[in-house]
């Protein structure tokens, strides 16, 4: 129990070492309100994001060089990985009014 | 062009001048009843649209807007239940429901593409014409805070539908 956890540890730390150069972090993107906080944000390639929608209502994540386009159900948080490096402009679909920009490091 | 800007125009002086003639400023019975109707007129329109239209575009339009305008009306609704505050008719959402009526008839004759251009040249009209009257007539009158904050959550929705109406209206040129 104790070495299989040693080793996941060390597996976690070479395979970090090796694959991934810093630690893929998560990054919370709120939208409440009909607006998106926060407005602009860095992260890395690898790096997970939670769409947390707080709205009653249905909003978009659409990225305007159609990197991507999440869809968020009312009061629903979808997560996604960021593929792609880049500073990614991005709205909602059904409220343009709502920007926001996403910057990507490799 | 001409026409839709004036009846924008029209809608926004009446929902303004309706208010006004009153010689007072709305109250709060008033405000509810006149966002709940707003939102009901949109909801008509919509529905009429998802059975007319023929471009995809307009429809999933129109079906954003039932969703978003039902789930406002239902925060509305929550509201003024829990404020105990019963909405009150009044001349403006009188004039609103009428000028609606009137506009369904006339967009209930069109087909096709003049159908799906008229419905959302109209959604644009409509969306600014209710925007004018929530940044200078309701919210300011307002006075309970929790209604204030619902009008501009409101606000913000209706302004987020006139630019996506707006969008559509300028893919259909």
């Amino acid at each position: 129990m104790r070495t299989g956890a040693c080793l996941a540890v060390v597996a976690a730390l070479m395979f970090g070492a090796t694959a991934v150069p810093a630690h893929a972090a998560t990054i919370q993107i709120v939208m409440e309100n009909l607006v998106v906080s926060p407005a602009e944000v860095s992260a890395r390639v690898g790096d997970t994001v939670e769409w947390i929608n707080k709205d009653v209502f249905a909003h978009t994540a659409t990225a305007r060089n159609g990197d991507f386009d999440v869809t968020l159900a009312p009061k629903k948080t979808v997560t996604s990985v960021l593929t792609k490096a880049g500073k990614v402009e991005y709205y909602c679909r059904y409220h343009p009014n709502m920007k926001a920009v996403l910057k990507i490091a490799p | 062009m001409f026409v839709r800007l004036t009846a924008a125009a029209a809608a926004l002086s009446l929902l303004t001048g309706a208010a006004l003639a009153q010689g007072a400023k709305p109250t709060d019975p008033q405000i509810a009843h006149i966002a709940y109707t707003a939102g009901v007129i949109d909801i008509a329109a919509a529905k009429q649209a998802i059975s007319k239209a023929s471009n995809k575009d307009v429809k999933a339009f129109a079906e954003d807007m039932i969703r978003d305008h039902e789930a406002v009306n239902k925060q509305a609704l929550d509201l003024v239940k829990k404020l105990k505050v019963t909405p009150e008719d009044n001349d403006t959402s009188k004039t609103l429901s009428k000028q609606a009526s009137d506009k369904l008839a006339e967009l209930g004759k069109l087909s096709g593409a003049a159908y799906d251009k008229a419905y959302v040249a109209n959604e644009v009209a409509y969306h600014k014409a209710v925007n004018g009257a929530l940044e200078t007539q309701l919210i300011p009158s307002a006075s309970n805070a929790e209604l204030k904050g619902l009008l501009q959550t409101g606000l913000k929705i209706f302004q987020g539908h006139q630019q996506h109406a707006e969008h559509v209206a300028a893919e259909l040129k």
